[in-house]
């Protein structure tokens, strides 16, 4: 057997560290939605909890996508196709560290929201990655329930149930997932092609997919002002949803109309990250004003 | 089968293995000294001051 020259880093890079952070970012917002502060040990352990099972999630992932890792220009320098880690230490590694993140937060927090952590990992690696990302085009769409539900762990988390907040802020991520992604894939078609994943532009055309982002940026925009609506969010935010939302629908109805060449790549990769300017930022905001609530509250 | 020559000397890592196993060695050990903090630190918020009184 070979002796391992893998380094932390390449532990590192198996969570996914820049998924982590939305994970991270959202799962706080759903902690700090909690009518009644929670304690900042148990607030900040969940979070670490729910980040690693992110983490784990991604690394399960990456033991079971090895394949299409590697022919994927995107991915092909990640471990496991680099020879830096194998796949057996990363099935372990994710294994050990779901399982330590699921037990941790139900001492720390409650079975709630250890169990929909379970549930959030589960769905991500059995239904998205081992299922739907191969077989159908709609894979980004069911399979971001998983990345959408951090907001409701985070807040079963800190009050021990599941509320109407949390919900609006699983539709806002689940709404957000398939423009974001399918940007990407119509700017990478050939890379989703060479690796056998059915990703909308592939199986279903690019016209056909820039129709589809465009209906889910409207969708989104709608959900991005209901914190607002309901009243968990200030009228800033909602400034905040509505001019980005505008922009986001903009830059969908560019991707829309410009099809053709170099130009369609680049208002495509132009929307990805817009898309995530918007996320964080609404994010961000909601983040500020609870915090300044929280601190309200403890005085 | 295949067969195998065993060195008396045991097996002798290369610069390259020594060093990642050396970082290996101490990233494990920071996080179980982050683990050992954060379950104290989560034992008192949970059980409280009273955690330092046990019953007679």
């Amino acid at each position: 057997m070979a002796i391992s020259t893998a380094e932390p880093r390449d532990y590192l890079a198996l969570v996914k560290p820049r998924v982590m952070q939305l994970v991270v970012i959202t799962a706080l917002a759903g902690i700090l939605l909690a009518p009644h502060p929670v304690n900042f040990v148990i607030g900040l352990s969940s979070l670490l909890c729910i980040a690693v099972g992110a983490g784990a999630s991604g690394a399960l992932n990456m033991w079971y996508d090895a394949d299409i890792d590697a022919v994927m220009r995107r991915t092909a320098k990640r471990p496991i196709p680099t020879g830096r880690v194998t796949r057996p230490e990363v099935l372990a590694f994710g294994i050990i560290l779901s399982g330590f993140a699921v037990l941790t937060l139900y001492l720390v927090a409650n079975a709630l929201a250890a169990a929909l952590l379970a549930f959030t990992i589960f769905f991500y690696v059995v239904i998205y990655t081992m299922w739907l990302k191969r077989a159908t085009p709609q894979n980004i769409v069911i399979g971001g329930a998983a990345g959408a539900l951090p907001p409701i762990v985070g807040y079963a988390a800190a009050t021990g149930h599941v509320d109407v907040a949390p919900l609006v802020l699983f539709g806002l991520i689940f709404a957000w997932t398939p423009p974001h992604f399918w940007a990407l894939a119509l700017a990478r078609t050939t890379d989703y092609g060479n690796a056998g994943v059915p990703m909308m532009p592939n199986v279903k055309g690019a016209d056909h997919t820039r129709l589809e982002i465009l209906i889910y940026s409207l969708i989104l925009v709608a959900i991005g002002v209901l914190p607002t609506a309901l009243g968990f969010a200030s009228y800033v935010y909602g400034a905040f949803a509505l001019v980005l939302g505008v922009e986001f629908v903009r830059r969908s109805i560019l991707v829309f109309r410009v099809r053709e060449g170099e130009a369609a790549n680049k208002t495509a990769m132009s929307l990805f990250w817009f898309s995530i300017v918007y996320l964080y930022v609404l994010f961000a905001e909601l983040l500020v004003e609870r915090v300044i609530y929280v601190v309200g509250v403890l005085r | 089968m295949m067969s195998y020559e065993i060195d008396p000397k045991g097996v002798t890592l290369t610069p390259e293995q020594m060093r990642s196993r050396r970082l290996r060695n101490i990233a494990i050990g920071l996080v179980v000294g982050a683990l050992v903090v954060l379950f104290y630190a989560v034992t008192i918020v949970k059980l409280g001051p009273g955690v330092l009184k046990p019953p007679i």
